[in-house]
């Protein structure tokens, strides 16, 4: 069985069991918008989903994360910051549960690399046009007409 | 009975393929020229795996439980269609119908080449069979389909759910093999062209309609699979950056950057180098994707079970990276360009950005996708990379593209002039500025999506206003009338004007993403029997809960009633379906798709009595737009490879060294063109 | 040929592979937890009436009163198919364990009490008791992601190991030995079984 599971088992925990009573009567209807509400979501997208695969808690219509996703709320309606959330689930889940690696340490290079070889490229290429284009020879300028007949 | 055919067809072959690789490398090194042996193998392999496929699906549809793959993925209770369909649902079929797709290619390839008798040619066919021994090899070991099942079972545990739930997976598997397979033959080129030596245009003219074939399947392949995913996995998204859709990912970038950059080499000479390695990374990276998702090295939804397959994928990773890249950087010497960089202006510079910025883009996706393994590897920690990572980095370089894509038509080859350049980026500059307007006033608020209207209104006309120039410019010399000037110019110049199609389309599908990304809209609510729920310009109501039994499966649909200003527009049911193999249900949303917006309905839960369901409303605009830019796409890939009409390429002096020599008669003369010298 | 360049592009790859090979020795599914060797969090939980109609009990665990004592919490829920597979494990080491001092509790995680008794029932009983855990709370205090979970808490009140999935006598006997054998810990004034 594949992932399947994962995403089946978020339902299946969503719904309940289909033979025993009253599966989940009670799911929060979400409150009106508030800035509570924005603050939660935005820590919430960016904690994984458990038990699923590559959603955040704010995406996931599994219980469990909606469960977690409670956690956020009240914890931030404590008065905790967003960094203090996420150290909290840290701690319990282990890095994994960041949907985006702390850029600290040598994680620091899965943010720093990309630009630096865009950056590094873009140089390159400033300097060899820098090169070629001083040497370069005189041409006819506006061959565009020509592009429009030929190909 | 068909297992003796299957297993024997692919023992044949595998015996033919190395047999053919080795006939066709030493006739290559040795003479110089192509193998008959190896030729006539490919076309017996073609065949051979063709047989062998089809004997499964015979063996599929009759439910043929002795046979291993039926046994393991086939059930009495599965419409034919998906019975049809299992044969690439699980491992062993999926490399059963990859070797089908590889020896067919090849057959292709030497059929098509087949007045050709060099050594280009001869290590090509040689490389082909190398690769269609590594799948044979499979197999014939690990993944094996047509083992012996004995006693045999009456019934089987039937398909992975998921693969039942829509037809788009009857469309989305073949069309991705055709993509990613397909990329093995460029691959097979330029290995020959490498090793023979001879690395003029010639070599990447021949791939060109084989990459662009290729890259056509699988952004098809990647569009469907988006598709499918909106459709079936019910969150409402359509791409989650998981490994096994950055494992197509990856290799649709470097090829979308090749078969730009090819052009500058046909053109001028230039950037061979660039065009050899991003020809091999789309090789390589469809090898590695396959590795990463097959093998068990990275959790992914896409990922069937580990095993010792991934010991064999990894020899063969090895095997095929290191000969690759000790042959490229060997021969390096051989990849001089031919001419030079003129202009910061000029459209060679923007495809050197162009592949820069593709090769940025994939690397960083790469990074991401590999990360978690080397940060334990490194610092022993789990960690995930996930889609705000993914996003993040990505964005800028989308930008810069979509910029790139409107300003690369308005530059010409060599250089230009100021006043030309503005007289061409006039209409595009204005429409970046409507549109940003436009979306503004409209209430998009995100500054991300807002750049990104801004550019799409620039690139859709930049590359629009093509078509008006080359039909303007045949009316004036030609003196055509407007309709026929449009016509004969696309049909004059396919791959250019097919190419500006694909680009629209991808613009198109881009406005899509964006709208529907950014101006997203949830709502998720218990309703009681009768009531309903808002959101945005929609009320829905629900009615009532059903059930009903099929043959594999038992559905549960909530009836739920759309109003829109009180009027009721539709009536929709969305559903969860629960399979005998499993005891967790799938769901199937409920999609109203209009030009303007989607509305995506999702059954959440229900209660046993249907007195109260929940369901999550999302509303995304745009999202049809998508859909409707890939299949521009493909019409603008369908345009560009049709073949017959337009000059060849070499006609226009891309031999090494010349400086267009038809230039001179076609341009008239620089004396009547600047006044002085008239008199 | 060039082969000075050919040499780089071999040394190259060499990372590359090996990181691959490394992959494969490792199970992407595995998620190793950052408790064991921590502090255990608190919990404060009432224990399930042992039947529909007993009487509420205002019986409360906390762990607080459990310091000096070995305990073991096992995660579970009646619609866990892997849970039934545990049961016996535990249903005949746990009498066993709590002579030598060692608490036994069972966690519900998303269920009903209802339902869970009929589970019991129908397993055979079970020889400790169960703890509800509203809103999963103690749960995801404990990263749980999923069912069954077994947390083996030592006598300082650290957390010693964290077995997921259905837990076996091997796992259970090497803990548990080990844990005993440690002994250690201040004593607490009324600690003890």
């Amino acid at each position: 069985m594949r992932n399947v599971i994962a995403i089946g088992l978020a339902l299946l925990a969503a719904i309940g069991p289909i033979d025993a009573q009253a599966p989940s009567a009670s799911r929060p209807t979400p409150a009106a918008d508030s800035l509570l509400d924005a603050r939660t979501r935005e820590v919430a997208s960016g904690l994984r989903c458990p038990v699923c695969q590559g959603e955040s808690i704010e995406q996931s219509p599994a219980e469990l994360a909606v469960e977690l996703k409670g956690v956020v709320r009240e914890q931030l309606a404590a008065g905790r910051t967003p960094e203090q959330v996420r150290e909290y689930f840290v701690a319990r889940y282990g890095e994994w549960i960041l949907l985006e690696p702390r850029p600290t340490g040598f994680n620091a290079t899965l943010y720093l690399v990309p630009p630096l070889l865009l950056l590094g490229g873009a140089v390159v290429i400033v300097v060899l046009l820098r090169r070629w284009t001083r040497a370069g020879a005189a041409q006819p300028a506006g061959a565009s007409l020509d592009d429009e007949l030929l190909d | 009975m068909t297992r003796l055919v299957g297993y024997s067809g692919i023992l044949v072959a595998l015996a033919l393929s190395l047999v053919g690789a080795v006939a066709a490398f030493v006739a290559a090194a040795r003479r110089g020229r192509t193998s008959p042996l190896a030729r006539s193998a490919a076309y017996v392999n073609g065949a051979l795996l063709l047989v062998a496929n089809l004997a499964m699906v015979v063996a599929l549809v009759t439910n043929d439980f002795s046979v291993s793959y039926v046994a393991q993925v086939g059930s009495r209770s599965t419409p034919l269609l998906f019975s049809i369909i299992s044969l690439w649902g699980a491992l062993e079929g999926s490399i059963l119908f990859w070797a089908g797709v590889l020896t067919a290619y090849a057959a292709a390839v030497v059929f098509t080449s087949r007045r050709r008798d060099d050594a280009t040619i001869g290590y090509a066919t040689g490389v082909l069979h190398a690769v269609s021994l590594f799948f044979l090899i499979l197999l014939v070991g690990p993944a094996n389909p047509f083992g012996l099942v004995t006693p045999v079972p009456f019934d089987g545990p039937g398909p992975n759910p998921l693969l039942q739930n829509h037809v788009l997976m009857a469309v989305h598997p073949p069309l991705l093999y055709l993509g990613y397979v397909g990329m093995t033959v460029p691959f097979a080129y330029a290995m020959g062209a490498l090793l023979s030596g001879k690395l003029d245009a010639d070599w990447s003219r021949a791939t060109r309609r084989w990459t662009v074939t290729a890259w056509g399947f699988l952004t098809a392949a990647i569009i469907a699979g988006m598709w499918w995913s909106y459709e079936v996995l019910g969150w409402g998204g359509y791409w989650a950056w998981d490994p096994v859709e950055n494992a197509s990912f990856m290799p649709w970038l470097t090829a979308t950057a090749f078969i730009h950059s090819t052009m500058v080499e046909e053109r001028r000479g230039m950037l061979k180098g660039w065009n050899v390695t991003l020809v091999i990374s789309t090789f390589l990276l469809t090898i590695l994707g396959t590795f990463l998702t097959r093998s068990g090295v990275l959790s992914s939804v896409h990922s069937f079970a580990g095993g010792s397959i991934g010991y064999y994928f990894l020899s063969f990773i090895a095997v095929v990276l290191v000969a690759s890249l000790v042959i490229l950087a060997g021969k390096s010497d051989a990849l001089k360009s031919e001419g030079r960089l003129e202009s910061a202006a000029s459209r060679e510079t923007a495809f050197l950005v162009n592949n820069l910025l593709f090769t940025v883009f994939t690397f960083t996706v790469l990074l991401g996708t590999l990360y978690p393994l080397v940060a334990e590897a490194i610092r022993g920690v789990k960690v995930s990379v996930g889609a705000p990572f993914f996003n993040q980095m990505t964005l800028p370089l989308c930008m810069a593209l979509l910029f790139l894509l409107g300003v690369g038509p308005a530059l010409p080859w060599r250089r230009t002039t100021p006043e030309e350049l503005r007289r061409k980026l006039l209409a595009p500059g204005a429409a970046l500025a409507l549109a940003l307007v436009v979306a503004f006033a409209l209430g998009e608020r995100d500054a991300y999506a807002l750049a990104g209207f801004a550019f799409t209104g620039f690139a859709l006309v930049g590359n629009l206003q093509e078509y008006l120039f080359g039909a303007r410019a045949r009316m004036r010399a030609l003196g055509e009338r407007a309709p026929t000037a449009l016509v004969r110019a696309v049909a004059a110049n396919r791959r250019r004007y097919g190419g500006y199609l694909s680009h629209v389309g991808v613009l198109v599908a881009t406005a899509g993403i964006i709208a529907s990304s950014a101006d997203k809209s949830e709502h998720e609510a218990t309703l009681r029997r009768g009531e309903s729920m808002t959101i945005g310009r929609y009320t829905v109501r629900y009615d009532d809960t059903w059930g009903r039994k099929e043959p594999q499966r038992f559905v549960v649909g909530s009836a739920v009633t759309v109003l829109r200003a009180g009027a009721v527009i539709d009536s929709m049911a969305p559903r969860l379906n629960f399979y005998n193999m499993s005891s967790q249900p799938v769901t199937t949303p409920a999609v109203r798709t209009t030009a303007r917006e989607d509305l995506y309905l999702i059954l959440m839960a229900f209660e046993q009595d249907g007195s109260k369901v929940t369901i999550k409303a999302i509303v995304e605009p745009f999202v049809v737009w998508i859909w409707i830019g890939g299949l521009v796409v493909l019409l603008g890939v369908v345009v560009a490879v049709w073949p017959g009409g337009g000059r060849r390429p070499s006609a226009l002096g891309a031999r090494p060294g010349a400086s267009r020599p038809q230039s001179a008669a076609r341009t008239p003369q620089p004396e009547t063109r600047i006044p002085e010298l008239a008199r | 040929m060039n082969w000075k360049r050919a040499t780089i592009a071999l040394l190259a790859t060499t990372p590359i592979l090996a990181l691959f090979a490394f992959g494969l020795t490792r199970d992407p599914r595995e998620i190793p937890s950052p408790l064991p060797g921590r502090d255990a969090p608190a919990f404060a939980m009432a224990v399930m009436p042992p039947a529909a109609d007993a009487p509420a009990t205002s019986d409360t665990v906390r762990l607080a009163e459990q310091r000096g004592k070995i305990v073991v919490m096992n995660f579970y829920a009646s619609w866990c198919l892997a849970c039934r597979d545990e049961h016996p494990v535990l249903q005949a080491l746990a009498p066993e364990y709590r002579d030598k001092g060692v608490e036994f509790y069972g966690v519900m995680y998303k269920d009903s009490p209802d339902a869970l008794r009929r589970w019991i029932a129908e397993m055979g009983g079970q020889p400790y008791p169960t703890l509800v855990d509203p809103g999963a709370r103690t749960a995801i205090d404990y990263g749980l992601y999923g069912v069954p979970e077994t947390f083996f808490i030592g006598r300082d009140g650290r957390v010693a190991r964290k077995h997921v999935g259905p837990v076996t006598r091997d796992v259970i006997r090497a803990t548990l030995d080990s844990l005993l054998a440690a002994g250690g810990g201040t004593p607490e004034a009324g600690g003890g079984a």
